[in-house]
């Protein structure tokens, strides 16, 4: 019998389509960017369509106009400030505005937060938060300069906006993962891995890394021998939670929208022999840690039912919670140039009347 | 019409069916009638059967099935007996292995127990078909070289699943049992011991898995290219001149100076295949027994070179202390 080369053109041809179907790789082109010495694989890769994708996203809206200067502070008029003390009244109004932009559903305004007959009242759950992120936007800006403002160029920092992005949840959030329902018994226990989980690129390994290494009492993340020859107790880690670990990077990796190669020696992931990017990663980490800890998970008191996640935890940072899948939030922009307000409290005028004794004492203190 | 000669058989011989050469005597016979089957003409010998089952055949499908199921049926209820999900999740469904703080102690079925009954009868199943393997070449008057390449591959499956973790002193260093969690395992075990690359023995096994397909594709190449000259009775041709083998052979000589021949070829393909398994299991046992960090072992004896410094140094901040945040 012949063979004709359609018939063995239509089933390879099926075959090509089935797997462009599949969605199993991307689409070209992908762009490489080397970024170490040559022949050793130091690049970056980048797909310039999802790029372009990405940049609308990540655009800042127009700063407000900026507020008339020589106005007297914000606590002479208004009740119940208990962290921006430091604000004139024009720069009051400035940055309440500004926050109704980057958090408040635009059919509420200021309503989501305040209580329109008397806006110093903490009725609202929503006025509590935004009242702790404030003191977290500042704690951040002032005390993880570290991370947030690695680059050392002026304006460097976070905003609302870095977060919100117009939302009033931030698009990227987590909550412990309780993993799927299984049987009652003695069998198919998943060991909290075997998910295709999107959290963690789809792959097989610990669906919920968050929960480990974000949190009040985070595994250790490093795993990798740190002698060539094994050395009694030098390393412990096994092979799942390398999994675990290998599950977070994973998430920096797409909250970042870089490769390994972006912070880590290819030949070597312990090795510190590589871009400086892993230290600030490294310093990220710890960042989010306390984030966590100290601000978001509190906040799960004041938090109503239909904020909280599954096991009734609070909605958490990780990296993507800024990054938003860009190497630096928003790419950089100096975003806070614009609202020096919230990179820390300023020091008050001690000519100002208003001025308590004990703020006057303190003028530097942290909120 | 381009015809593609070369991608299915194109002979099929059809003769009256053949039971084969006569079994020494045992309790088992060949069973049931043979028949002819067209499709597996295309790629094979259009008869099938008769069957030969065997005590050793006979037990290692039993134990085969058994681990199958207990997979299987572990993996069914990972996805709280959902058959939809079951199909739909299954590359990512696994058995794992205990935990470590299980050792090499027993551990509850849902901790790994029903892992180490699977990896049991999977293992007694494997053993047994080797030694079907090893017995029916016996039976019928061959060598035993099958066997003994099935056995490279067992060594590593064991290797793997079995010498090594009690070497580490737990069960919980095995591989699990499942579609991507087995490679995503293989991704781990890497990383964990400082990337395998820099392991000789990996070395070697690649250069074996990749020596064996180049050295496959050039010998069924050249022995389907003298097709036309009869070329698939290579063992009737060799000695005699003129033959598609002495072409065969020619054509390498001419190319590259020298020729395997017709009997060496096939001892250079088995023992490629065979080391790739043999010395891959050696890296993996040496792996986190013996060298705990594959890349910092290579750069102590100079497999890995040194390159140049582009970056600044950076310090690994957790060394710091805390002190600057």
């Amino acid at each position: 019998m012949r063979t004709n080369l359609r018939d063995i053109l239509a089933p390879l041809a099926a075959l090509l389509a089935a797997v462009l179907l599949t969605g199993c790789w991307e689409r070209p082109p992908v762009t490489s960017v080397q970024n170490g010495y040559r022949g050793l694989g130091m690049v970056g890769v980048y797909n310039p369509r999802t790029l372009e994708t990405q940049m609308p996203g990540n655009a800042i809206p127009a700063a407000l106009p900026e507020a008339a200067p020589g106005a007297p502070l914000g606590t002479t008029v208004y009740k119940n400030i208990q962290v921006l003390k430091d604000l004139s009244l024009t720069e009051h109004v400035r940055l309440m505005t500004a926050f109704t932009l980057w958090v408040a559903p635009k059919d509420q305004g200021c309503a989501y937060c305040h209580d329109l007959a008397d806006f110093s009242l903490d009725t609202k759950y929503t006025k509590v938060v935004a009242r702790r992120m404030i003191q977290l936007t500042r704690d951040l800006n002032t005390n993880w300069k570290s991370h947030v403002a690695s680059s050392g160029a002026p304006g460097a920092g976070v905003t609302c906006h870095t977060c919100h992005r117009g939302q009033p949840v931030p698009a990227n959030i987590w909550f412990t993962d309780p993993g799927p329902k299984s049987v009652k018994g003695p069998a198919g226990g998943r060991n909290g891995q075997n998910l295709p989980a999107a959290a963690v690129g789809l792959t097989s390994m610990a669906y919920d890394p968050f929960t480990t290494f974000l949190t009040g009492k985070p595994e250790q993340i490093r795993v990798i021998a740190p002698t060539a020859l094994p050395v009694s107790g030098a390393s412990t880690r096994n092979i799942m939670q390398t999994e675990a670990t290998y599950s977070l990077m994973f998430h920096l990796s797409s909250a970042l929208g870089v490769n390994c190669t972006y912070c880590h020696n290819s030949r070597s992931f312990a090795s510190w022999e590589g871009p400086p990017q892993r230290a600030f990663a490294w310093y990220g980490i710890q960042m989010v840690r306390e984030i966590n800890t100290a601000y978001l998970e509190p906040l799960g008191k004041a938090l109503p039912a239909k904020r909280l996640g599954p096991t009734g935890d609070a909605p958490k940072a990780n990296c993507a919670t800024c990054h938003q899948g860009a190497f630096k939030p928003l790419y950089g922009v100096p975003q806070l140039l614009d609202y020096p307000e919230l990179a820390g409290p300023k020091a008050i005028p001690v000519t100002s009347a208003a001025v308590p004794d004990a703020a006057r004492k303190k003028p530097a203190a942290k909120s | 019409m381009i015809e593609y000669q070369n991608i299915l058989t194109r002979v099929q011989v059809k003769a009256p069916a053949y039971p084969g050469v006569p079994l020494p005597s045992g309790p088992w016979r060949r069973e049931g009638p043979p028949f002819f089957v067209y499709w597996l003409g295309k790629i094979g010998d259009t008869q099938v059967g008769p069957f030969y089952i065997g005590t050793t055949g006979l037990a290692s499908l039993i134990c085969g099935f058994i681990a199958f199921e207990i997979i299987g049926l572990n993996m069914w209820a990972s996805v709280n007996w959902d058959i939809v999900q079951f199909v739909r999740q299954l590359p990512w469904l696994a058995l794992e292995p205990p935990s470590p703080k299980h050792g090499l102690h027993i551990p509850p079925l849902n901790e790994g127990g029903w892992w180490l009954m699977a990896g049991f009868f999977l293992t007694a199943s494997i053993l047994l078909w080797w030694l079907r393997m090893y017995r029916r070449a016996r039976a019928l008057g061959m060598g035993t070289h099958t066997a003994w390449a099935f056995a490279a591959a067992i060594w590593l499956y064991l290797v793997l699943g079995f010498f090594r973790p009690i070497a580490m002193g737990s069960w919980s260093e095995a591989v699990p049992f499942g579609i991507f969690p087995h490679l995503d395992w293989t991704a781990a075990f890497s990383i964990r011991y400082g990337n395998l690359f820099y392991n000789p023995f990996h070395m070697l096994s690649i250069a074996f898995l990749y020596g064996a397909t180049l050295l496959f594709a050039m010998h069924a190449g050249t022995v389907l290219s003298v097709a036309r000259f009869g070329g698939e009775r290579e063992l009737e041709q060799v000695t005699h001149r003129g033959t598609a083998s002495e072409r065969a052979a020619l054509f390498w000589r001419w190319t590259m100076g020298f020729n395997a021949t017709m009997e060496s070829i096939h001892r250079w393909a088995w023992w490629f295949a065979v080391l790739c398994p043999l010395t891959g299991g050696i890296g993996i046992l040496l792996t986190g027994t013996v060298v705990d960090n594959w890349y910092l072992w290579a750069l102590k004896h100079g497999v890995a070179p040194p390159y140049p410094m582009v970056f600044p140094e950076v310090i690994d901040p957790a060394t710091l202390g805390g002190v600057a945040k």
